[in-house]
């Protein structure tokens, strides 16, 4: 091949350290040397992004051995390169950007917002990322987001609230109702499970029944007497802690909301269980070839009635979320979610034909929605113009994806 | 016009990891039948591929009646003449044939497809080549050898100059191969030139003029057929002599039943009925006949993946129930299927994910898996099969057919089965591949396993196995000794109960 070029990977490291030894270096006399308002917190971006570069040198030459390959450039690993973190990539560039037009966003309060924005969407395209691994889909999810949002509310409002929902209802422990809402959301996924599994339903019909059944059970739910279709309001604030409270607050620092933690700790138990465990592999290869896991021996209905109890949990934990954060709710919560989460999955890379996807790529999915959606807003763009964006990104981004599949 | 219709010079293609083309030339005159062979992985396919526009070359010429030219696209080629019927079919099923056959040039009556001059064009093309078949059925009725056969009529259709066939004759039987080569004379006689890809010796020898032999990717030249005899063919194919196409047997086979089959019987009637058999410790036993003798039900039955109404098994002297593959896991069985694309590999996963699957609970502790582990099992199965793979992380669907089979044997072998059912162990892999799978069956063998094989391939049913038995129409029409069988023996039971 022309113009190749090989480099050992140590080489191939020093020069990530280098890059971040400079970006450091530059964080550091920003920040005291020629520190000006108008930047913002740019110098600690930079420290940040220095750290993190030089983390990645030093852990590719600690384990230079384990991987062992060197590193060739060439118009071809270019290119892989570029079609492989084209989204990461695209994300940067959106961000760079960003800050041009509007050098406030350069703020870590910007950066810590928009993680708490992408938190519980993520809790919620980790579980439908596992519908996506074995060709299917989750219809469902956003129901179910809105039928533990109206129950885990409904047992959890203020004693001197004028409109409760259980009149009665003492004052019991938040875990309960909690518990509860998710509860509610497993038997729907035992039964989204079941269809599919059993009867070899296509999970896109056998989740919109569900769907529709969880609407019309969660909307009865919602229409008892004495609540009648009210809004939910006046929730408790042991709840609500769940979903605003902020950690680490100090003087000069907002802290960070207790999302980020949670979201951080499920994405990786979910990565865990994807790569590390039997269920995960048996997800993979139910995905990559069904008839190969059936002959293989693997135990193919437990497997898709897990995933499906698995994802509905997820839900769960994602409308109990969403009800704590935003403190009410209403039979119409969450329509809708599952599509941004299948958007942001296939943007990151899930294929819809089912086996491939990394937890990595649906994290850089999540966030360059909530990127472009609170970025755009930033900078005063549109929210219509906010959609076409999304839009034309989801078509971009499998464009690309696709690409690499590609042989010609 | 030249001497040559066609001229493909020093063509290259890479791929990621592989060189697939090096250096390739084909020359085919007009008018006369070019074979092309090599082993699988030798490059035929992707040569023809660079032809067809499916695959774009990375060096070298392409020159057609004398003209270079720059193929991109399939379409191009069909309009410089060339036409292709494919290893594979992908015929759209719900859909007539004829629509299947004038599918992107549809005659048009306006902004309307003209389906009367449709069904007549098909008419006449279908008597031109003496096919009875009606151009309104829709195409997944078709059985598979009249799905090739309309596949020719297809590329008969686009009138081109050069016809590439891709292994044309592999589901066809006799008689519709004599008919295929009256096809094939036909066209030779307009002064079509055919390229005919084939691993049947035979068929080549009988058809073709020239025969250009590929190996590994590179050009090993090119003869006129009548120099040729099957062995040279072979010699320069594989470019080793090949007297033993078997291993030698240097193993007794043992009298103890392991396997005991009694009364066998399918819930359809058509399927397999009263079947009966045994099978000792230490043996190959074959089971020979005709496509569609039920044989692929009956192993897929024994290992829970169909349903058995009536009838006993025994292993080991003790009856069991196969529910499902994980019961027939749990008492030693293991099957490797029939279509290793349909239910075999796992093409988009790694060698390593492909060797463990079948007994990954082993390398797990309450469902978490150990990696090393999981990657000392892989390292050692595909040692001991002598896999042929760049790392273990690779993905297994750009490994060649022959390393996959390895693959999915090493995959049973972590199981630890006392019985290997293998069907059609070496379908649609190379001579050399073959031989190390037949090295590997006596091995286990040796090891005190038992071995049940299915095979179409009269040479390999008589080459390994001890003893055969041949099944027709879903019965057991006899079983032979290694001794009483042979080719015409094995063909008189396997059409006894034929109408």
């Amino acid at each position: 091949m022309q113009g190749e070029k090989v480099i050992p990977r140590q080489k191939f490291a020093i020069v990530y350290i280098a890059a971040g030894a400079v970006s450091l270096v530059a964080g550091i006399l920003l920040k005291i040397a020629f520190y000006k308002k108008t930047l913002y917190d740019l110098p600690w971006w930079a420290i940040g992004i220095g750290l993190i570069l030089i983390g990645y040198g030093l852990f590719q030459i600690i384990s230079a051995e384990r991987i062992g390959k060197d590193v060739v450039f060439s118009q071809r690993t270019a290119k892989s390169f570029l079609t492989n973190n084209a989204i990461i990539l695209a994300l940067l560039l959106l961000i760079v950007v960003i800050m041009f037009i509007e050098p406030r966003f350069m703020q870590n309060k910007v950066l810590l917002d928009i993680m708490t924005q992408s938190s519980t969407r993520l809790i919620i395209a980790l579980g439908i990322c596992f519908t996506l691994l074995i060709a299917g889909t989750d219809l469902s999810a956003g129901r179910m987001v809105g039928l533990a949002a109206v129950i885990s509310t409904s047992m959890l409002q203020k004693a001197d609230y004028g409109n409760r929902f259980f009149p009665n209802l003492p004052q019991i422990s938040v875990v309960f109702p909690i518990l509860a809402a998710i509860f509610a959301c497993l038997l729907f996924g035992v039964l989204n499970g079941y269809l599919v599994a059993r009867f070899d339903m296509h999970p896109f019909i056998a989740t919109l029944a569900t769907q529709v059944m969880i609407y019309g059970a969660c909307s009865l739910y919602f229409d008892l007497p004495p609540n009648r279709s009210q809004p939910i309001g006046g929730v408790r604030d042991d709840f609500t802690i769940l979903g605003q409270k902020m950690l680490f607050k100090s003087p000069g620092f907002d802290g960070f909301s207790v999302l980020i933690p949670i979201a951080l700790v499920i994405c990786l138990i979910i990565w865990f269980v994807l790569n590390k465990t039997v269920f995960g592999k048996n997800v993979y290869a139910i995905g990559g070839n069904r008839e190969a896991a059936v002959v293989s021996g693997v135990n193919v209905f437990a497997t898709i009635m897990f995933i499906f109890i698995l994802a509905s949990g997820l839900y769960g934990i994602g409308g109990v979320l969403e009800a704590a954060r935003t403190a009410g709710a209403t039979n119409n919560y969450g329509v809708g979610y599952e599509l941004d989460a299948i958007a942001a999955c296939v943007v990151g890379g899930v294929s819809l034909n089912g086996g491939v996807g990394k937890i990595r790529g649906i994290v850089t999915g999540v966030l360059i929605f909530t990127v472009i959606q609170y970025g755009l807003q930033f900078v005063g763009v549109s929210p219509m113009w906010q959609q076409i964006m999304k839009g034309v990104i989801i078509a971009v981004a499998v464009a690309l994806d696709l690409s690499k599949y590609r042989r010609k | 016009m030249g001497e040559y219709v066609l001229e493909m010079n020093n063509i290259t293609k890479v791929f990621p990891g592989v060189k697939a083309l090096d250096n390739v030339s084909l020359k085919v005159r007009p008018g006369s039948v070019h074979a092309l062979m090599g082993e699988n992985g030798a490059g035929k396919s992707t040569l023809m591929k660079c032809l067809f526009g499916i695959y774009q070359e990375d060096g070298g010429d392409i020159i057609l009646d004398g003209k270079k030219e720059n193929i991109t696209t399939s379409k191009q080629a069909l309009d410089l003449g060339v036409s292709m019927i494919h290893q594979e079919l992908h015929p759209i099923r719900f859909r007539p044939v004829m629509e299947n056959i004038w599918l992107g040039r549809f005659p048009m009556r306006g902004i309307a497809v003209d389906r009367k001059t449709m069904i007549r064009k098909t008419k006449e093309l279908f008597k031109e080549i003496d096919l009875d078949i009606n151009p309104e059925v829709l195409a997944g009725n078709l059985s598979a050898s009249n799905l090739q056969l309309v596949e020719i009529a297809k590329a008969v259709s686009y009138n081109s100059k050069i016809i590439i066939m891709d292994e044309p004759t592999s589901s066809l039987t006799d008689n519709e191969t004599d008919h295929l080569f009256k096809i094939i004379r036909q066209l030779q006689g307009k002064g079509c030139a055919i390229i005919y890809i084939s691993h049947k010796m035979e068929e080549i020898l009988k058809i073709a003029d020239e025969v250009t032999i590929m190996r590994d990717g590179q050009y090993v030249g090119t003869w006129p057929s009548g120099e040729l005899t099957t062995d040279l063919i072979i010699n320069r194919m594989v470019g080793r002599d090949m007297t033993n196409r078997f291993p030698e047997k240097d193993y007794i086979p043992g009298t103890e039943v392991v396997l005991k089959a009694e009364d066998l019987c399918s819930p359809l009637p058509k399927s397999f009925q009263h079947v009966s058999f045994e099978l000792h410790r230490g043996e190959i036993l074959g089971i020979g006949g005709l496509v569609g003798a039920q044989r692929t039900e009956l192993v897929e039955a024994l290992f829970g993946l169909r349903v058995i109404v009536s009838g006993e098994v025994e292993k080991d002297g003790e009856r069991f129930k196969v529910k499902s593959v994980q019961d027939a896991k749990k008492h030693g069985l293991a099957l490797l299927t029939e279509e290793r694309r349909a239910s075999g590999v796992f093409p988009i996963l790694s060698v390593l994910d492909n060797t463990v699957i079948a007994s990954q609970k082993t390398y797990a502790n309450h469902g978490v898996l150990r990696q090393s582990k999981r990657l000392k099992a892989a390292k050692e199965a595909n040692l001991q099969l002598n896999v042929k793979t760049p790392t273990l992380e690779t993905l297994i669907q750009d490994l060649s057919g022959g390393n996959q089979q390895k693959v999915l044997i090493a995959r049973w072998l972590l199981t630890h089965p006392d019985i290997l059912i293998l069907d059609e162990p070496t379908r649609g892999i190379d001579v050399g591949a073959k031989y190390e799978i037949y090295t590997i069956m006596l091995d286990l063998i040796k090891q005190g396993k038992s071995i049940i094989m299915i095979s179409s391939e009269m040479p390999e049913l008589l080459g390994m196995s001890d003893r055969v038995m041949v099944m027709c129409e879903g019965k057991v029409s006899g079983v032979l000794n290694r001794a009483e069988a042979d080719q015409i023996e094995v063909m008189r039971l396997a059409t006894r109960f034929v109408k």
